[in-house]
Order: C-alpha cells, then structure tokens, then sequence
C-alpha cells in the first residue's frame, strides 16, 4: 500500500478577498494540519478577521478556494466555531440558554459539561451581564466547545482582557486544545501570546502572508526563555517592517512573500 | 428593619404631592374659596361617580370607551408592528413601503377627523380607525428601528452558530429589538388616549369623551371633572401596564 500522504485539515489556495472599493486578501495560501495551532497576527485592518469569517464560511472568498478536509467549502462551515473579541453573548439570555445556543433540547446536559469545562458551572442561570469580562469569554470559549468543533477560530478573544486573567485564559485554552484535539487558529494582537501557544506564527501584511514561522519550542513554554525572545524578536520585525536578519535563521520565507 | 422602612417610605413619598393637592383642593372648596362653578370639590366628583354607577351609566361610558381604545391599539399596533417588522428584516419591503410610510406620519392623524366623519359618520368606525392611525406609526417607527439597529455582530455570531431563518429571528433579532419595540408601545399608548379624548369630545354619542361634552351642555361640573380624573387613571393603568411588560421581557437587562 502506498504510504498515504499527509493530508491537511483546512488549506487556502490563492484566496483573494475584495470589498467594494478595496482589496483585503491578495493571495493567502495556507496549510494545516489536523490538530495544529496556528496564531495570525498583523496590523489592525490587515485583513485577519476576514480570513476568520472566511474559514467559517460565512463569506465567500472572490477568488481562490478553501478546502476542508479536501472538501471545497461552500457554505457555513459546520465543524467550525468561532469565538469573537467582545464575546457576542446574547444579553437576554442566561448563560446556560447562551451556551446551548442552536442545539436541541438534550443540549443542556452537554451545555452544562461545557461549562464545567471552563470552570463557570455555578454561573448557569446568571445573565451575562453579571460575569466579568474574563466570565463572559470562558462562556463564549464553552459556547464553541460544546459543539465539539474540529476547528475552533478564535478573533482576538482575549484582547479586551486584563493581563493577568489574558495568562489565565491563554492557559485555559491550550489545555483545552490538548484535551480536545481540535484545530486551532488564534488571531491576536499580542505577538508573546502567538509565540506562547502556536504551533505556527502567520503574520498577514498587505493581504499577503509575509511570515509563517514554526514555533519549535516545548510545552508548556517558558516566556523568558532565550529561544522565546528570539522567536519573539524575530516576528516583530517583520511586522514592524524591520528587515535586517536578526539572530536566527530558522525562518523559512514562503514563496509568496512580500518584501516591503 | 432600616431597609425595610426604607423601602416603604420611598412607595410613599411620591404620593404626598397629589394628597396634598387634593386636601387643599377640598379644603379651598369648602371654604368656598374656589367656587363649584370653577371646580366642584372632590368629594362632589367622588358623589357624582357613585351616582352615575348607580344607573350603570359610568360602567356603560367607561367599557366603550376602553373597547375603542382597545380594539383601535390592537389594530394599529399589529399593522405597525407587522410593517416594522417587514421593513426592518427585508430590504425589498424597506425599499417598497418605507418612504410612503414616512409621508403619511408627517400628517397629524387628528387633522383627519372632519374627513374621517364624513367617511365613517360618528360611530365606532371612526373613532377605531382614528386610534389605529395614531397609534400604528409609534408602533412602525420604534419597531422598524430596533430591528436595524440589532448588534450586527450578534446576527454574525448567530449565523456563526448556524441559526437562520425563523430561529434567528426569535433568538437574536426579536429580543434585539424587543426595548426598542416596548418605547413604541409606550409612546403609542399614550397617542392612544389622547386620539380617544378628542374623537370622542368632537363627535360621540357615547364614551368618558361623550359623558363630558353631554355634561357641558347641563353645566355638569362634577361629571366633567370625573371624566378628566377617569382619563387621568386609565393614563397612568396603561402607563404601568406598559411597564409591566418591559420588567418581564427586558428582565436581562435590569440587573
Ligand atoms: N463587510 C465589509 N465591507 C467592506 N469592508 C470590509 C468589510 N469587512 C471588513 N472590511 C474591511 O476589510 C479590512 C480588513 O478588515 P478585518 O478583517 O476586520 O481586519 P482585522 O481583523 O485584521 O483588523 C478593513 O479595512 C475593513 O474596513
Ligand atoms: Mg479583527
């Protein structure tokens, strides 16, 4: 038997994104695999959302094309659940109710398995606007999970957050990750977040991908490590357009790349 | 304790203006200071409400009345609320009614009445059709503008979450659009009194508005007056019927 190839969960070729007036997305190709973390980071407005709402199908790109599982995606993309920055918990609703949002009536019993997951069981039956904003993310982080995802897109869900409980909830989710085995891709502003928990680092600039770097480090990860800060170093200077090639070498530039 | 007493006193104090008001009232009336021409006393319009419950008189004005201003909200809210509801969810209904709706509120519906009497005559017709008028556009504009005005990040995440059609509506849409929807409500019971005072004064042969014009002719102060407080305290039943409602469906938003 021929020994069978490795297949990726989700792969972009030549996805182009437009809106009116404006082009986002110039050619994004990308490959994951099964089970990876992969965090994108980029400046504000680059186009990272948009690549979120495509993966989960609810845009389509205007050229190009998503394969998940080797299966074009051409409408909402069902295995996947996405997480958003502000939560996007619906107000009139007690968490509970939140959680098992678009499940059927058995979906309680998992909603509150959900919960437990995150820690919050006791806040069932509170309105959210009771929770605190780290409260209100563990919700919207078992509000995805109970769907048990196996891609799981997270737009910048801890950028509204504290330090502290941001460690907290960084924590929680490459637990959660590990338990669960789902893909992961994490948009976020904090570049020491993406090194922290990704597999890979894909930095998005000009609606191209200018960096995708492989994080090869141990886990759980020692932010104050020498590799880290270099790692670290390294994909702010692409981002902040500083060129010069710093200490290591281990990146690998991809074939489309940009220079700026 | 303290907390209790607290609570009490706090139901309390607003009642002590209208108390004292109508204290002094009966007391400036007794003295004759304010002459029953002006105004009877309150015990004279509490007199005459007794009386005209006696014959069945009052309960026979007060239950027309409420009817029409009933049937009239009922009427004007569902088309109202039915057409916001249109225009706010489809683009196609929008781009149709939206604009002739608008028009049509600019007119002052009671600028109508010599119109509306010359179509219906002075029956219950045209003082129905005259509350659902006033009524429908509140109901229209504060429905209409919920809907649009529903988090679009909320209708995202729902999509997100697979929910179309009719569940997003009843999950994410509707309650979006609920406080906005209750102003309307609120505001439209308030139209719906004031169109039911002045249809019923200009043309009636029955109703509180009737009882008072009839009550004019024979210098009936205490009737008038009664017909004023009615109005008055069915104002304010709506207005904390209406209130009501927003403590149970906005109970989510109170904490
Ligand atoms: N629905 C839309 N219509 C028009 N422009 C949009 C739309 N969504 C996003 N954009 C534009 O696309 C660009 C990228 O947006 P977004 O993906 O949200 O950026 P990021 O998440 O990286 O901050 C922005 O300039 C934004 O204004
Ligand atoms: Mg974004």
């Amino acid at each position: 038997m021929r020994e069978k190839e490795p297949t990726f969960h989700i792969e972009t070729e030549h996805v182009e994104k437009n809106y009116p007036g404006r082009s986002v997305l110039k050619d994004i190709n990308l490959s994951i695999k099964k089970g990876e973390f992969v965090a994108i980071v980029g400046k504000s407005g680059c186009g990272k959302s948009t690549l979120l709402r495509l993966l989960a199908g609810l845009e389509m790109p205007s050229k190009g094309q998503l394969t998940m599982d080797q299966r074009p995606l051409a409408e909402l993309n069902s295995e996947a659940r996405m997480m958003f920055q502000d939560g996007r918990l619906l107000p009139w609703k007690k968490v509970i109710d939140n959680v098992s949002l678009g499940l059927t009536k058995e979906g309680k019993d998992r909603a509150k398995k959900a919960l437990q997951l995150v820690g919050l069981e006791d806040r069932m039956t509170d309105w959210p606007a009771k929770l605190s904003g780290g409260q209100k993310q563990r919700v919207a982080l078992a509000r995805a999970l109970v769907h048990e995802p196996s891609l799981l897109l997270l737009d910048e869900p801890l950028g509204a957050l504290d330090a502290l409980t941001r460690l907290e909830m960084q924590a929680l989710i490459e637990d959660l990750w590990q338990q669960k085995k789902f893909t992961a891709i994490l948009v976020t502003h904090d570049v020491e977040e993406a090194v922290a928990i990704a597999d890979r680092v894909i930095v998005i600039e000009n609606g191209y991908i200018s960096l995708n770097q492989s994080i090869d480090l141990p886990r759980p990860r020692q932010r104050t490590s020498t590799p880290f800060s270099m790692y670290l170093d390294q994909i702010l200077d692409r981002i902040m357009g500083r060129t010069q090639q710093r200490k290591i070498t281990l990146l690998r530039s991809y074939p489309n790349t940009t220079k700026v | 304790m303290k907390f209790s007493t607290k609570g009490v006193s706090e139901k309390l104090i607003p009642w002590l203006v209208p108390i004292m008001l109508l204290v002094g009232w009966q007391l400036f009336s007794v003295l004759g200071i304010i002459p029953s021409r002006i105004l009877p006393a309150p015990t004279q319009v509490f007199q005459a409400a007794i009386d005209l419950s006696a014959t069945g008189e009052l309960m026979n004005h007060v239950s027309i009345s409420l009817g029409r201003a009933l049937i009239g909200f009922l009427i004007g809210g569902i088309i109202g609320f039915a057409f916001g509801l249109f225009n706010g969810i489809f683009r196609f209904a929008e781009l149709f009614f939206d604009t002739s709706i608008q028009m049509l509120r600019n007119i002052p519906h009671l600028a109508l009445i010599p119109l509306v009497i010359l179509w219906f005559g002075i029956d219950e017709t045209s003082k129905i059709f005259l509350v659902a008028l006033g009524v429908m556009f509140p109901v229209y504009i504060n429905t209409y503008h919920g809907i649009k005005s529903v988090d679009k990040g909320l209708i995202e995440m729902g999509k997100a979450y697979g929910l179309k059609g009719k569940a997003l509506f009843f999950h994410v849409i509707l309650p979006g659009a609920m406080s906005s929807i209750l102003v309307g409500v609120r505001f439209s019971l308030g139209v719906m009194w004031l169109t039911l005072i002045v249809a019923e004064t200009i043309s009636a042969h029955s109703g509180i508005g009737y009882m008072a014009m009839n009550a004019r002719e024979f210098m009936q102060m205490d009737v008038i007056v009664l017909a004023i407080v009615l109005y008055a305290l069915f104002g304010k039943l709506s207005d904390v019927i209406a209130k009501l409602f927003e403590r149970k469906l906005l109970r989510w938003n109170g904490t």
